[in-house]
């Protein structure tokens, strides 16, 4: 049976149908129609999927509805409105990272994560933070670099 | 009597007498004799049923009690091969000296066990016995399944009676000598077959007893959990000890409280039994997942209650390898706690991060929690080199979640470093692991 | 009568024109390019001079993409052509997908609208730019005739033309109206290279801004009212069909709509993905598995090898091989490629409305008209019936060349009457590929003087032209396999090519990013390296000496040497490898540093790749292609293999279908030539450089010289030898 499920999304609250075990990949994409956290592998092996739960990187892919529940869930279309959200999404377009996209949103999410724990981090915080999310176009070279930028605009 | 016969028929007394000493060295206690208790026959109980099938079967169809005790008995796991019809067999056992494939129990006259009468199933199962007159390796846990009464026994045969018949052939075996010499096994089976009927014992409860028919004649518990002695046979003085079969480590299930059960609160117990997974105590994968995922978790709640209550009463066993207690939560960041074998940290960084979390607390669900299990505990760090190799996968009332298998794409070494930085980061100590170490569990592994 | 195939190849070569032996190769296509036809789109209001421009009383200029962004920044590269010479104003450029129509959209190359080949802006370069510039002279001549003065006393820069004398000026706006009354002039003249404002800037990409925040829309993203979404099993083994399908459970779980059987995939469509993806994991299907049930990789390399003994079909021939391989110190090797998936980010999806009337159809495709034809032929529609809009691609790689995902996604939604969003899984995408095929190259080389005086080069290898293009299969020949063969940028005075056809059982192959030139280019620069050791020299020495007639690969790969610090001294098990290619009419060389460890793991410690790709449109996206392509070939070498056994694919996801990760990932520089040259092709050409660079390192560092990909990490245990 369906239970009304009820999260915390961007800051707003959303109701909806769902059972229990559905990932929240999919109530975010095909129930309440936010098409920014992208469906890449579904075992937690590439990082397309990924959101915040409560403020650190969690792949959405695998996570069932029923695990956030009263917990805050932040994706790519609100994470512009976080401190390190918008210095990431920056830096990005000033490294002009992006190719095809298609996992960006992801990477975007597991940077900002990243920087929201660590404001300055080093390669091996970056290999730590970034190293489960694949981009087949192979931006990794401007995806480090890009990180490294948005930290130095934080301090100054 | 001459003075040479004299001598000679001493020699062959002392001969025998050494045999038998040494048979009884070597075989040791059976599995419910520690209980000590005073043992009646089955007919002379009236406390309780310790066999047969829950009361809410009672009524059931011979068959249909016969798929629960079959189901209880796990006959399906061994005698199916992946991806073919259930129960016609044909799963490879690799072992040290060959391969054994199980057989076809569909009732196919020529393939199967068709043409058998309900004496030849009774052979089979309690004695070890073909149809043909064969003796059957002991992979076939008869040694257990010769507590069961022939009522139950019977009734799995009419229950594997009433599926289709499968026509296959399970490929001839690949043992080397001596091991191909089936006949040998006429020895092993007097020696090691109790070749008897489960006999309640009146000191213990009702539930001990069903506890004790369904954990040593059905569910053949030891068969993995209890060490084996030089005979091949398990060593019922370490009993439960836990051991490693098929490349998996079977961990210790005494009532030992730092590294047996005797720490496990009921309702763990239960969990795991029933759902393959216990808070802390981490998920059943492997061959323990299969058994979860067949057996287990199609057992009543007072079954699983019974099992709990015998398990509890065997006297503990300590498994010195093991660390007293499990290590706590390793540290949120990468940077802190061990970080010693860097290919084991690019590897899980890339891999594994994202779902067990750098803390060993998963992210994603308390199924995928590393700390507190014992498989990240064990210095030895076989399972957990045998779940990346082959994956798991758990089934819920809420659905199921998988591990995928990653033995196809990383290496040995891989495997070996990533399982030694596991075990150093979530565990007590850290294993060292080599490549050869684990092309040897791939090796070991059932298909 | 091949001699003449090469000879006139090669006059292209000298003539400047360099291009790939494929854009040599004149399709016998119907040419169908930019031709003044009124476009199909509402232009009311607008000036609208041709396919690919339109700007409105507002000065909003939209400019139609007849190749697709999958992620190769082309949207960005045709707008700085298109509005380089339209003298646009920048800031006020948007970019639109382009419907599906030949006629107007069709790449110059191929007479489709195609995007592969890494010839978007080779193709379009000149079309484009006299688009462009016939639409700046209408708004010119619009204003002169406003002002009543001569054209020519007008100019025109960032979306204005005044009229210097009287210092007047006026919008594109405001002249939008008035130029769609011109008449275009017959012939106009293009801009001089040295007047570009906006090619070989840096510009920012039009596309990445909706990329950092969700917004951007792929194929997988379509949301329509009422729409369901399917998953779908396709047969497990290549060629099968569905035989009994028991959906008793499936038709169970919640959310699930319908199943839906076909001839050899069964879908099950759902409110949402995942009462889709149970359905379908509760559907009991009994396949037909067919004859190809037995087939395994070894069956196919068994084949292949056999298949290569054979005498091929010549595709050059120089000089007299036989006699030049019958002297000198003589060397012969075979290099052996796998099958290889796509794997692009964004999972094979397709989305479709069927009506009794119409099919619709939202995706993220590489051939616009090929999905409308096919799709028309699934629906049973005329083609002009069938309306296809396009997305951006989250990867294509050749992928999304085929309209298999298409036509089968047509035949789920003509069962029902709303919209179906048909997704494969992650499992499905790599277990139903069109995969790269595999390939076995033979290459027998003779040594005089230490130099190359005999070389015989034979590919033997699918032939995916045959199948995707079939006019384009000539004389036994697969011009794409022996693309970069043919054109290897060595003066070797005896130089045969031969080609042999070769199609794996029961596998269907088709085009990877990098194409031909990945076998081609990792063969030669293989044997190059084993015959330089051979005769003693430096690779890039011995290289040198050979490339004498060819200015601009000599230029590249002694900058390469510079930059990557060619011959300073490495530690223990570190090595420089080094690759030129000719690959896509680009100059590229590029030196990998690697570290092979004691066990024979293999450490990417550094890349420099020196590129001269012609006038470089965007100089960063040059760069970020060479970056990202290099990743993706590097990836290939060290994890890329689809295994068969029992007829189906052994790999499924990223766990045991490997990709490169960030922490893998070293560092590159990209150095970009700054040149005067026609643009050349870049989004495929890093992907060649990477395995034969990274084995070359590898065969510095350890003396093994490894001839299969992927690279075995057990040869490389210290003490191994080759």
């Amino acid at each position: 049976m369906h239970m009304a499920t009820t999260l915390s999304i961007n800051g707003e609250t959303k109701s909806f149908d769902a059972p229990p075990d559905m990932p929240l990949l999919w109530v975010l994409r095909d129930i309440l129609g936010m098409t920014g956290t992208k469906f890449g592998c579904g075992i937690a092996q590439c990082g397309a999927c990924t959101v915040h739960i409560d403020g650190k990187a969690v792949r959405s892919c695998v996570l069932p509805v029923s695990a956030v529940e009263n917990r805050n869930v932040t994706t790519i279309e609100h994470v512009g409105s976080t401190p390190a959200g918008a210095k990431v999404q920056k830096a990005w377009l000033e490294a002009e990272v992006i190719q095809c996209g298609y996992c960006q949103s992801g990477q975007i999410m597991a940077a900002a994560a990243l920087l929201a724990a660590t404001p300055n981090p080093d390669d091996s915080d970056i290999d730590a933070a970034m190293a489960g999310n694949i981009c087949r176009c192979g931006t990794y070279v401007r995806i480090r670099e890009a990180i490294k930028q948005a930290a130095n605009g934080r301090q100054s | 009597m001459s003075g040479k016969m004299r001598i000679l028929t001493s020699l062959l007394v002392i001969a025998i007498v050494a045999v038998a000493l040494g048979v009884w060295i070597i075989r040791g206690p059976g599995p419910l004799d520690f209980a000590g208790g005073t043992k009646v026959a089955l007919a002379d109980y009236r406390a309780g049923k310790p066999t047969g099938v829950p009361a809410k079967l009672e009524k059931a169809s011979l068959a249909e009690r016969g798929e629960y005790l079959a189901k209880a008995a796990d006959c399906m796991v061994c005698h199916t091969k992946p991806g073919e019809k259930e129960y016609s067999g044909g799963l490879a056992f690799k072992l040290p000296f060959g391969t054994l494939y199980s057989t076809n129990i569909t009732p196919d006259k020529d393939t199967g066990i068709g043409n058998y009468s309900d004496q030849d199933f009774l052979n089979a199962v309690q004695h070890g016995k073909r149809r043909d007159g064969a003796r059957l390796y002991p992979a076939m846990p008869y040694t257990s399944y010769t507590f069961m009464t022939d009522e139950d026994v019977l009734a799995v045969k009419a229950y594997l009676f009433s599926l289709p018949a499968v026509r296959a052939k399970a490929p001839e075996n690949t043992l080397s000598f001596p091991f191909n010499q089936r006949w040998a096994m006429i020895v092993w089976s007097a020696v090691f077959n109790p070749d008897t009927r489960f006999a309640p014992d009146t000191s213990k409860s009702p539930e001990w007893n069903r506890g004790a028919y369904l954990v040593e004649a059905l569910a053949h518990c030891g068969e993995c959990h209890t060490p084996r002695n030089l005979g091949f046979a398990l060593d019922n003085r370490k009993k439960f000890a836990g051991a490693i079969t098929a490349g998996w480590r079977a961990f210790n299930i005494s009532s030992d409280k730092a590294t047996g059960l005797g720490n496990w609160s009921d309702q763990d117990l239960i969990s795991y039994l029933s759902l393959g997974h216990a808070p802390s105590h981490g998920s059943a994968s492997g061959p323990m997942g299969e058994a979860v995922d067949h057996s287990f978790s199609r057992f009543a709640p007072e079954d699983i209650s019974s099992i709990v209550a015998y398990l509890r009463s065997v006297p503990p066993q300590p498994s010195p390898d093991l660390p007293a207690t499990t290590a706590p939560v390793a540290p949120a960041s990468h940077r802190d706690g061990v970080t010693a074998d860097a290919r084991g940290k690019k590897v899980f960084a890339s891999a594994c991060a994202s779902c067990h979390g750098w803390s060993g607390e998963s992210p994603v669900s308390p199924m995928a929690t590393l700390t507190g299990t014992w498989a990240v505990n064990d210095p030895a760090a076989t399972n957990v080199a045998q779940i990346v190799i082959s994956g798991t996968k758990r089934h819920t009332p809420d659905g199921a979640l998988s591990m995928p298998a990653f033995g196809n794409a990383y290496t040995d070494d891989e495997i070996a470093a990533v399982a030694n930085y596991v075990t150093a980061r979530f565990g007590a100590k850290g294993s060292k692991l080599t490549a050869k170490d684990v092309a040897e569990l791939r090796g070991q592994t059932a298909e | 009568m091949n001699a003449r195939n090469s000879l006139s190849r090669r006059s292209l070569l000298t003539g400047g024109l360099a291009g790939g032996f494929l854009l040599a190769f004149h399709l016998p296509l119907r040419a169908a390019i930019n031709e003044p036809v009124q476009p199909l789109d509402n232009t009311q209001g607008k000036f609208a001079p041709n396919a690919f421009i339109r700007i409105d009383e507002t000065g909003r200029t939209v400019l139609i993409m007849p190749q697709v962004e999958m992620g190769q920044g082309t949207y960005t590269s045709i707008s700085a052509v298109l509005a380089e010479e339209l003298d646009a104003d920048w800031s006020k450029v948007e970019v639109q997908h382009a419907p599906p129509n030949d006629k107007l959209y069709g790449n110059p190359t191929f007479g489709l609208q195609v995007t592969g080949n890494s010839n978007s802006i080779r193709a379009w370069w000149l079309p484009l730019r006299k688009a462009g510039a016939t639409a700046r002279a209408m708004l010119v001549q619009a204003a002169a005739a406003q002002w009543g003065v001569e054209p020519a006393s007008c100019s025109a820069s960032k979306g204005e033309v005044a009229h210097d004398a009287s210092g007047r000026k006026l919008g594109y706006g405001e002249l939008a109206l008035a130029a769609q009354a011109q008449t275009p002039p017959k012939d106009v003249a293009i801009k001089d290279p040295k007047d570009f404002v906006l090619i070989g800037q840096p510009l920012k990409r039009l596309d990445t801004p909706d990329k950092v925040n969700g917004k951007a829309l792929y194929g997988i993203d379509a949301i329509l009212p009422g729409m369901k979404i399917a998953a779908i099993a396709n047969c497990p083994v290549f060629g099968g069909k569905v035989g009994k399908v028991d959906d008793s459970a499936a038709t169970k779980v919640a959310g699930v709509r319908k199943v839906v059987v076909l001839d050899d995939a069964v879908a099950v469509i759902g409110d949402h993905m995942w009462a889709a993806k149970k359905g379908l994991e509760a559907l009991k299907i009994e396949w037909n598995e067919g004859s190809n049930a037995e087939i395994s990789t070894k069956d196919i390399w068994d084949d292949l090898r056999k298949a290569s003994q054979k005498d091929g079909a010549i595709a050059r021939s120089d000089g007299d091989i036989a006699k030049a391989l019958a002297s000198g110190d003589k060397f012969e090797a075979a290099y052996e490629l796998p099958f290889l998936a796509h794997a692009s980010m964004e999972p094979i999806n397709a989305t479709v409305h069927v009506k009794p009337d119409s099919c619709e159809i939202w995706t993220g495709t590489q051939i616009m008209t090929r999905v409308q034809s096919e799709a028309a032929k699934a629906a049973g529609l005329p083609v002009d019936k069938v309306i296809v809009n396009n997305h951006l691609l989250g990867g294509g790689f050749g992928r999304k060349l085929e309209p298999d995902m298409v036509v089968a996604a047509v035949k789920i939604a003509k069962q029902v009457d709303y919209p179906v969003k048909v997704v494969w899984t992650r499992e499905e995408d790599i277990q139903h590929d069109v995969y790269r095929p595999v390939y076995r190259d033979q290459i027998t080389a003779s040594l005089v003087d230490g130099k190359v005086s005999g070389w015989k080069y034979k590919v033997a290898g699918s032939a995916v032209l045959a199948r995707w293009l079939p006019p384009a299969f000539q004389k036994g020949i697969d011009i794409d396999a022996v693309d970069a063969a043919v054109d290897a940028p060595y003066d070797f005075a005896n130089f045969h090519v031969e080609y042999v056809r070769a199609e794996p059982l029961s596998v269907p192959t088709g085009f990877w990013r990098g194409v031909g030139p990945n076998n081609n280019v990792f063969a030669v620069e293989c044997a190059m390296d084993e015959l330089a050791r051979k005769a003693g020299k430096d690779p890039i020495e011995f290289r040198k000496s050979m490339l004498t007639k060819n200015p601009r690969m000599l230029a590249v790969l002694d900058q390469v040497a510079e930059k990557s610090g060619w011959g300073q001294p490495l530690p223990p098990r570190v090595g420089r490898g080094v690759c030129v290619q000719p690959s896509f009419a680009s100059f590229i060389a590029t030196v990998v540093e690697a570290e092979i460890d004691d066990i024979g793991e293999i450490t990417l410690r550094r890349v420099t790749s020196v590129v001269d790709t012609g006038i470089a449109v965007n100089p960063d996206t040059v760069k970020a292609q060479i970056e990202g392509g290099l990743i993706f070939g590097l990836t290939a070498a060290l994890y890329g293999e689809i295994t068969i056994d029992k007829g189906r694919v052994q790999q499924s996801n990223f766990h045991d279908y490997r990709m490169m990760r960030i922490n893998e990932t070293p560092k590159i520089e990209v150095i970009v030539v700054k040149s005067g040259e026609a643009p050349g092709g870049i989004g495929e050409a890093g992907v060649n450089a990477g395995p034969p660079a990274l084995r070359n390192a590898i065969y510095a560092a350890t003396g093994v010289a490894l001839r299969r990909l992927p690279i075995d990490r057990k040869l490389l245990a210290a003490g191994k030898k080759a």
